[in-house]
């Protein structure tokens, strides 16, 4: 069938683009003038204690040998171990890659449900009143500083009036640890105290995220049926007395989703981005504290870490929009 | 005669636009009686594709002003805003008026099946069932019973059949683009007759298909219309065709129908010199292939005697006083003060 092929096709790709990424990465993480040998050993540490130390980390080869060695680590899943901690960094990135993923997830579910039906309202006043205010209101949200926006929100939400936790990402213990997803897991356990929590404390974080989002697909959902408002079919569909909600709702939405939903997968990469601070100012156990930190300590192999599995998942989302894409628009099926 | 089924009474409406206000229709009037197939015939820009939105109630609204007259299906004011009325138009759009658009190829939509929207077609407008059944369902969650839609489904069944579409189970499953053009008109026509209506609007059906598949096409509609006593209105710019199927022409020019007449008195004693020349211009009536001399006047600056005054041999200063319709026999009326057949009240003062 096309739509396998389409799909296997795509999964090809995955690869090489999986390989630049790697390649790229790795570059800029050594080219930075940093010396992790220096960083464990301490200032005090002789030349000697540092070319043993260089020698076991691999340092001594040359960059290419270097990679190759990193690469072949990767596949069989070792991301070798941070330079503080000394704990496995895959072990810490799965374990935070819940609770960025909550976050996101949820932001990107609460701007397609903001930005997709607005975005419709918008184009079918087109130039009206209540176009030009949410063309003010979005390009607003586009334009403001996130971290701002997100300190604003905690000053007035929480400290202000109280209605919101401050930071953090749930109060107490937490439900007992099955998917990392709290939503998920307070569900499962039937803990109901702490679902109340999680999402209490999910508010603003991803309202922060959210909006700016919202806002991108405010603006393609716009563009998308003022493109196929004036289109034949929805010509004859109104000629032949359809109810205008179902043309709107329907027939043109249908249609305009299909350049959304591109647009759905690459929100995911800044998504992401946004979420390193977003976390950082809600003090969100995530991957993007973790990045911080790593970033702060020269951690070069945590970096690269993050790096990598940031892109991968970015790449993965990709993926998935291109399979819903075959679903969505049955012509590139054919 | 009976009450006309449709009549387009003195409609003139235009378009504001950089050039000015563009005088789209001017005075139009046209009558369908039911079951009547009328050719609504014309160069490109004469206005047969606005009347024919008009009709449907699809014009485009950006900078539409309508200066005058009446659309009247039966006894409903087709242009009117009032609330009331404006519920009875809903009511018979899709229902006791359909439509077959010019391009089959891009009047369905591209990313629902066909069976999915013949579904919509039929939740909505269905003959089944009463157009004023009253839901409390908000429209995109309206449910649609499974007996209901038993019963339709054997219709479009059987009406697929009707317009002899090869494999209609198969072609329900498809996509728009899976299928061949003239497949997709003889859908189009399926879905028009669908809802049982008593007048189709049929705004250049062959004109995007290859010229072999015409024919058929014209002639599955001609059968099925006049099989059921469904009015159409057919425009069209080929004369030859509207021979074959139309009950009678309405001829228009510049934004008025310069003559109609019963399709016989059409051919054979045609009053108006537009006609005339339009007849004549036809490669199947060894015409030469130059077609009429000159050009449609302009849209902004319309003459404001007979339209055809520019490119009419036989005009003279009289015609630069605007002509009305004149009545030559029965059903039959020309705009002229020049016409190739003798007005009936001429004829009748010979008499006297």
């Amino acid at each position: 069938m096309r739509r396998l092929e389409i799909i296997l096709s795509r999964f090809v790709w995955f690869i090489p683009t999986l390989f630049g990424l790697l390649l790229v990465v790795f570059l800029i993480a050594n080219v930075v003038p940093t010396d992790p040998a220096r960083i464990i050993a301490g200032e005090n540490a002789t030349e000697a204690q540092l070319a043993i130390l260089r020698a076991q980390l691999g340092l001594d080869e040359p960059i290419y040998v270097q990679f190759f060695i990193y690469v072949r680590d990767l596949l069989s899943g070792d991301m070798g171990r941070s330079l503080y901690t000394q704990r496995e960094i895959s072990d810490d990135l799965l374990r935070r890659l819940p609770a960025t993923m909550e976050l996101t997830l949820v932001s990107i579910t609460l701007a397609i449900l903001i930005g997709v039906p607005f975005g419709v309202i918008s184009a079918i006043r087109a130039n009206t009143w209540v176009d030009q205010t949410l063309r003010v209101i979005s390009v607003s949200g586009l334009a403001v500083a996130s971290f701002w926006f997100a300190i604003e929100l905690q000053l007035f939400f929480s400290t202000r009036l109280g209605w919101m936790p401050l930071n953090g990402r749930i109060a107490g213990f937490g439900p007992e640890r099955i998917t990392g997803f709290l939503l998920i897991d307070s569900v499962i356990t039937g803990d109901w105290a702490s679902l109340r929590s999680a999402m209490w404390h999910l508010i603003l974080p991803t309202l922060t995220l959210a909006l700016p989002a919202a806002a991108t697909l405010l603006r393609f959902t716009r563009a998308g049926v003022l493109e196929v408002i004036n289109s034949n079919y929805v010509l004859y569909e109104t000629a032949m007395g359809f109810p205008r909600a179902l043309v709107v709702w329907k027939y043109v939405l249908r249609n305009a989703l299909i350049s959304t939903v591109t647009q759905i997968g690459l929100i995911f990469g800044t998504l992401f981005a946004g979420a390193v601070v977003v976390e950082a100012v809600f003090d969100w156990p995530g991957l993007g504290t973790y990045a911080v930190q790593s970033i702060l300590q020269s951690d070069t192999k945590a970096i690269l870490g993050f790096s990598i599995l940031v892109g991968v998942v970015f790449i993965g989302i990709n993926l998935l929009v291109d399979i819903v894409h075959t679903f969505i628009d049955p012509r590139m099926v054919k | 005669m009976s009450q006309p089924l449709l009549k387009v009474d003195g409609l003139s409406l235009g378009f504001r636009g950089d050039g000015g206000f563009a005088h789209i229709l001017d005075g139009v009037n046209v009558t369908i009686q039911p079951g009547e197939i009328m050719g609504l015939v014309g160069e490109s820009g004469c206005g047969k594709t606005t009347l024919a939105r008009a009709v449907l109630g699809v014009l485009p609204r950006n900078g539409l002003q309508i200066r005058g007259g009446a659309i009247r299906l039966r006894d409903i004011d087709m242009l009117s805003h009032e609330p009331a009325e404006v519920g009875r138009q809903n009511r018979v759009r899709g229902r006791k008026v359909t439509f077959i658009p010019q391009d089959p190829f891009t009047s369905l939509n591209p990313v629902l099946t066909i069976g999915e929207q013949i579904d919509d077609l039929m939740k909505w407008k269905s003959p089944l069932r009463d157009p004023d059944e009253r839901s409390y369902w908000p429209t995109l969650l309206r449910p649609y019973p499974r007996a209901a839609r038993k019963a339709d489904r054997e219709k479009v069944m059987e009406t697929l059949d009707e317009v002899q579409l090869p494999q209609p189970a198969q072609i329900l499953k498809k996509y728009p683009h899976e299928v061949s053009g003239g497949q997709r008109q003889r859908l189009m026509i399926a879905m028009a007759l669908l809802p049982e209506p008593e007048l189709i609007i049929a705004d250049e059906p062959t004109t995007a298909l290859d010229v072999t598949i015409q024919a058929q096409i014209l002639g599955v509609l001609r059968k099925l219309a006049s099989d059921r006593g469904v009015a159409v209105m057919l425009t069209t710019h080929d004369l030859g065709s509207a021979y074959e199927i139309c009950d009678a022409i309405t001829v228009m020019y510049a934004g008025q129908e310069v003559e109609a007449a019963p399709v016989g008195s059409f051919f054979n004693a045609p009053a108006h010199p537009y006609t005339a020349k339009l007849l004549a211009s036809r490669p199947d009536a060894g015409g030469s292939m130059t077609g009429i001399p000159g050009e449609l006047p302009n849209f902004y600056a319309p003459p404001a005697g007979c339209r055809f005054i520019t490119r009419c041999d036989r005009a003279t200063e009289r015609c630069t006083i605007r002509p009305e319709p004149t009545r030559f026999a029965a059903g039959h009326v020309a705009r002229c003060y020049h016409p190739l057949t003798a007005p009936e009240s001429d004829r009748k003062e010979k008499r006297a």
